[in-house]
């Protein structure tokens, strides 16, 4: 591999796969502390029927009026799943199956009902995404790592993601005060006058925000994911939040980075000549480092706490 | 009669052909043991570990039609892909309780864990089969959504018989199930083994998860056993009943949507049972007497009619102006008032009940201040209808008026 192709079709890809990782992983430490880590996945399925919808209204595939749509999908699916949770009095995670599960097929149905089938919108690609599409010809050195005009040549996914995580580690920073106390002990924090309501409410547009942006180029599972393995796998580190957050950033962009090697050149090394799905290996190096954790963290791991019980 | 209705209603009276009869009949068999297993999974607070199951068969399924490619040549063996999914399903399910078990990361985290990395790994073994460019793989996709055009006999019958099993599996463990969600002490004193009955539950909701692949599809087969008992909870309060009634529903919505998909040629089978299960739900929640929109609205309605009527009749008494153009409508409705606001002469009886009442509720309010937070509900009624007649007695006693004789009090 030299360093014009890597430049001009692997870099991209990992760019966007660890962008993509980072905004949804620093996002899932909160979503991993308040017992909400289905709510990426809820989210990210209930985007399909926004997209397919927003796409029927406007009739083109530019990713503007798809990304309202799932927006507004996602919004809406939040306030349905809290009044089926109060008017059914059933637990969050089923009032959360009924929701997405039904606007799923809502959206299977009119995809295959409107023939938007045929225009790269399927449910496939939703699911599995697209990494290794991004590609940035313009590219000849990495000299023009440094040349904006060049870096403006990237794909506009690339931009997206950029921009959703500058917003998100903005939103992370300002409101990091009101975000850990609103995870740790939410009555503390209503006595202090900090509404764990409109809290918890902000964190899950930010979540919504994150995952539209995302799934586009890498799928939902992805999406999925990085909602949740870097931040468990960093919960598992330490009882810090600063640190917790420090921690799970690095697992997402080292799962981003190590995923799409291990992609792509992972079957070259075994001596077979294929390349398998990006988006899957990334998701699977991090529930990799998750497992490590679990075994081998040094207070919370399950060999430590074996130890401890020994002694 | 529109064609697409004349081809449901063949389907409906399941003579539209053998494939389509066992497919409905097969579905109708699955929403029901989906329906019972949920209904049981839903007390036990654990709706969601099916979303973990069904993410995780497509690794097995994969593995699956490799090992059939691998043996026989062919990987498109129904029974064997099915294996395939339950193990790496199985394998799935274990990962959850393991990491709620040993890890300090809670259920759901565990649950999100698991879907994601299983069905990634899923999709890493997909792009692998996708480049040995085999025959057949392309039957694989309709495991995402689930189709049943194309179905083979063999195949609807592997489905509709396996239903079958679960659903009596259910019923065998019925009583079993019942103790575990209502009463895991007394569960475990009649030398029950919680663990085993734990995971017997999970076993079952794992047959179902796996057994509706090929007709709903791995994203929407977990609503085979959520939305049903979701609906249930709306109809009932009792265990005895709520299981049966979550079953029927889905059965009614597995079938319904298998007869409608089964009437065009677009519409995706999974898709159509789970928005048929989301609409039957939806009825629930407007309608059930119980917990329903509709029936909190009417009592809502109620309530706030006798208010108005009672705060009306008391401001007759007291001679003041009725204000509240609710309160002006109700009153001429009931003919208290004239259209010109004059109260009429039974008007002025029912003020003077209301302001005796009223007043024996301001004594008793007064004598027993503790139970003061029960009037919310029991002031709006007649005094005598609430209290017993000689606690009134006394009452009308002190406040000096005259018991009314027609109801022969006794001071």
């Amino acid at each position: 591999m030299d360093a014009i192709t890597f430049l001009q079709f692997d870099f991209p890809s990992i760019l966007l796969g660890s962008l993509a990782a980072l905004g949804c992983g620093l996002l899932g430490n909160f979503l991993v502390l308040r017992r909400q880590s289905l709510m990426g996945d809820a989210i990210s399925h209930v985007v399909l029927p926004g997209i397919v919808l927003g796409f029927l209204v406007t009739g083109t595939v530019d990713s503007l009026p798809m990304m309202l749509g799932a927006g507004v999908a996602a919004l809406i699916s939040v306030g349905l799943i809290e009044l089926i949770r109060r008017l059914g009095r059933v637990e969050p995670g089923a009032a959360m199956g009924v929701v997405f599960t039904s606007m799923f097929a809502a959206g299977v149905l009119l995809l295959e009902q409107s023939g938007a089938g045929g225009v790269h919108l399927d449910v496939e690609h939703a699911l599995y995404g697209n990494l290794e599409s991004a590609v940035w010809l313009e590219a000849t050195g990495f000299g023009d790592l440094l040349r904006p005009e060049i870096l403006a040549d990237l794909p506009v996914s690339v931009t997206r993601l950029a921009v959703v995580n500058l917003a998100i580690v903005a939103f992370v920073a300002l409101l990091y005060k009101e975000l850990k106390l609103v995870s740790f002990d939410p009555l503390f924090a209503d006595t202090l006058g900090i509404s764990s309501r409109l809290v918890g409410t902000l964190l899950i547009v930010m979540v919504a925000v994150a995952a539209v942006a995302a799934f586009d180029a890498v799928g939902s599972i992805l999406v999925i994911a990085m909602f949740i393995c870097p931040a468990a796998t960093a919960r598992l580190m330490t009882d810090r939040l600063g640190t917790q957050l420090w921690i799970s950033a690095g697992v997402a962009v080292a799962s981003g980075i190590l995923g799409y090697f291990a992609a792509a050149l992972g079957p070259q090394l075994l001596g077979v000549d294929m390349s398998v799905s990006a988006a899957g290996m990334i998701a699977v190096v991090a529930g990799l480092f998750q497992t490590v954790a679990m075994l081998l963290a040094p207070r919370y791991g399950v060999l430590a706490r074996r130890r401890l019980q020994r002694v | 009669m529109p064609p697409w209705f004349e081809a449901f209603l063949s389907a409906f009276l399941l003579s539209a052909g053998y494939n389509t009869a066992v497919v409905a009949v097969g579905s109708a068999l699955l929403g029901a043991g989906g329906g019972a297993i949920g209904a049981f999974v839903l007390l036990r607070k654990r709706s969601l570990v099916s979303d973990a199951m069904s993410h995780a068969t497509l690794p097995g399924v994969v593995l699956g039609f490799l090992f059939g490619l691998a043996i026989f040549g062919d990987g498109r063996s129904l029974p064997l892909l099915l294996v395939g999914a339950a193990f790496t399903a199985g394998l799935g399910m274990l990962a959850v309780n393991w990491i709620k078990a040993n890890t300090r990361l809670t259920e759901d985290t565990a649950i999100g864990t698991v879907l994601s990395t299983f069905f990634a790994l899923g999709m890493v073994l997909l792009t692998v089969l996708q480049s040995l460019s085999v025959s057949g793989q392309a039957g694989l996709s309709g495991f995402l959504l689930g189709s049943t055009s194309g179905m083979l006999a063999s195949e609807a019958m592997t489905i509709a018989v396996a239903a079958g099993v679960v659903a009596l599996a259910v019923l065998a463990f019925f009583k079993e199930l019942t103790l575990l969600c209502f009463d895991e002490g007394f569960a475990a004193s009649t030398g029950l083994n919680r663990n085993r009955l734990d995971l017997t539950l999970l076993v079952l909701l794992l047959a179902v998860v796996v057994i509706g692949l090929k007709t709903v599809g791995l994203v929407l087969v977990i609503a085979l056993t959520i939305i049903p008992p979701v609906a249930a909870r709306f109809w009932t309060e009792r265990v005895g009943r709520f299981v049966p009634i979550s079953a029927a529903i889905g059965a009614f919505g597995s079938y319904l949507g298998a007869c409608l998909s089964a009437s065009a040629p677009d519409l995706p089978t999974g898709a159509l049972i789970v928005l048929i299960l989301f609409a039957l739900f939806l009825l629930s929640l407007a309608l059930s007497p119980v917990r329903g929109i509709l029936s909190a609205f009417i009592r809502h309605r109620r309530f706030q009619r006798i208010v108005h009527v009672r705060q009306g009749l008391l401001a007759l008494a007291h001679d003041e102006p009725i204000l509240e153009p609710i309160t002006r409508r109700l009153m001429k409705r009931r003919g208290y008032v004239t259209g010109d606001l004059r109260p009429t002469e039974s008007g002025w009886s029912a003020a003077r009940r209301i302001a005796r009442d009223q007043a024996l509720w301001n004594l008793w309010r007064e004598d027993c201040p503790d139970e003061a937070h029960a009037l919310a509900d029991w002031s709006l009624r007649p005094i005598d209808e609430v209290l017993p007649r000689d606690m009134v007695a006394d009452l009308e006693a002190r406040l000096g008026l005259k018991a009314e004789p027609a109801r022969g009090a006794t001071a």
